[in-house]
């Protein structure tokens, strides 16, 4: 499953670096820095791509999954400190 | 348009009012309706409930493809002194009014990201700035409201979707039931303009919140009768 996910994050991530065009956000990876640190982007662009990814989410596996959290804002523990760690985030939420 | 606590009251008004102005409305109650009506949808939900409501906006934007308007119109009051209000009492009231107001307003918000465009309505009371004795729960849950409508104006402009509130007086209404005449006319005494609310009142400043003109009117909340 972990596989699948990953591959809708890169997606949506591919798409919002279509507006973004951040070159951290070229080739993604589990490394690749999403929210926080100098390379991270702002937090309406974490917005847009957490809701689009809701939605993909659902869509792609058939369970809705809420991945609003209160470590957001957190650079140590932030589901959204990087591709993996989002990605994670999202299989254990699907597992739930 | 969604609109909350629909079955009576204002919000049953609401519906018919907004079905004339040609509004496909999807709205919410714990009980069902008594009648249908053309081009409304019944969901029979508690609006505290994270996971219907979840699945209501899912089900509102599948069928309908967008959201212009969320109106959360759902609100239950409690009538009491603060050393005589139990505790559940104070989470009835705030599980209504202010997380269903935030958990309809997050999700139906990211309906409208999307379109990059959309405006909510949230129903605020003249009990906060009256500071009414007797209603502690009530106004204080509707000022949890006023805060949470300011901070996410602020949050969603980005995305082009306005947040307001409108701050109705007594209209004649279930959630007034329990109060006594005497004190409604004390309290119609405090207002600028004295008469009793009537739902064109309400329904007047809903119209100036969601008119396409109003995309620069976002964090306020608008008390009527002149109190402010």
């Amino acid at each position: 499953m972990r596989a699948e996910v990953f591959k809708v994050v890169q997606q949506a991530v591919e798409d919002l670096n279509e507006e973004l065009d951040y070159d951290t956000l070229r080739k993604v990876t589990d490394d690749t820095p999403i929210f926080g640190g100098e390379h991270g982007i702002d937090s309406l662009s974490l917005v847009t791509l957490v809701v689009g990814l809701e939605r993909d989410v659902e869509t792609t596996f058939g369970k809705k999954v809420v991945l609003a959290d209160e470590k957001a804002m957190s650079m140590v523990n932030s589901p959204y400190r990087s591709v993996g760690a989002l990605v994670d985030y999202i299989v254990q939420r699907l597992e739930a | 348009m969604v609109i909350t606590g629909t079955r009576k009251g204002i919000g049953r008004h609401l519906v018919d009012y907004y079905r004339k102005q040609g509004y496909v409305i999807a709205g919410c109650s714990r009980a069902p309706m008594e009648e249908t009506v053309d081009g409304y949808r019944h969901y029979c939900l508690d609006v505290a409930d994270e996971a219907a409501v979840q699945d209501m906006v899912f089900d509102v934007v599948k069928r309908e493809g967008r959201i212009d308007v969320l109106v959360n119109n759902a609100g239950i009051a409690s009538m009491n002194h603060c050393l005589l209000t139990p505790l559940k009492t104070v989470t009835n009231v705030f599980s209504t009014n202010v997380f269903g107001t935030f958990l309809f307003s997050r999700e139906v918000a990211k309906a409208m990201v999307k379109a990059k465009s959309g405006r909510i309505v949230n129903f605020a009371t003249v009990a906060t700035p009256l500071k009414l004795e007797g209603e502690m729960a009530y106004a204080a849950s509707k000022a949890a409201v006023k805060s949470m409508t300011e901070i996410m104006a602020k949050e969603l402009a980005p995305f082009h979707i306005t947040v307001n509130g409108v701050g109705p007086t007594p209209v004649k209404t279930d959630l007034i039931r329990g109060v006594s005449d005497e004190k409604i006319k004390a309290l119609i005494g405090t207002q600028a303009v004295k008469r009793m609310g009537e739902y064109r009142d309400i329904t007047n400043v809903i119209d100036f919140f969601i008119r396409p003109e109003s995309d620069f009117i976002t964090g306020q909340t608008v008390y009527l009768g002149g109190i402010s």
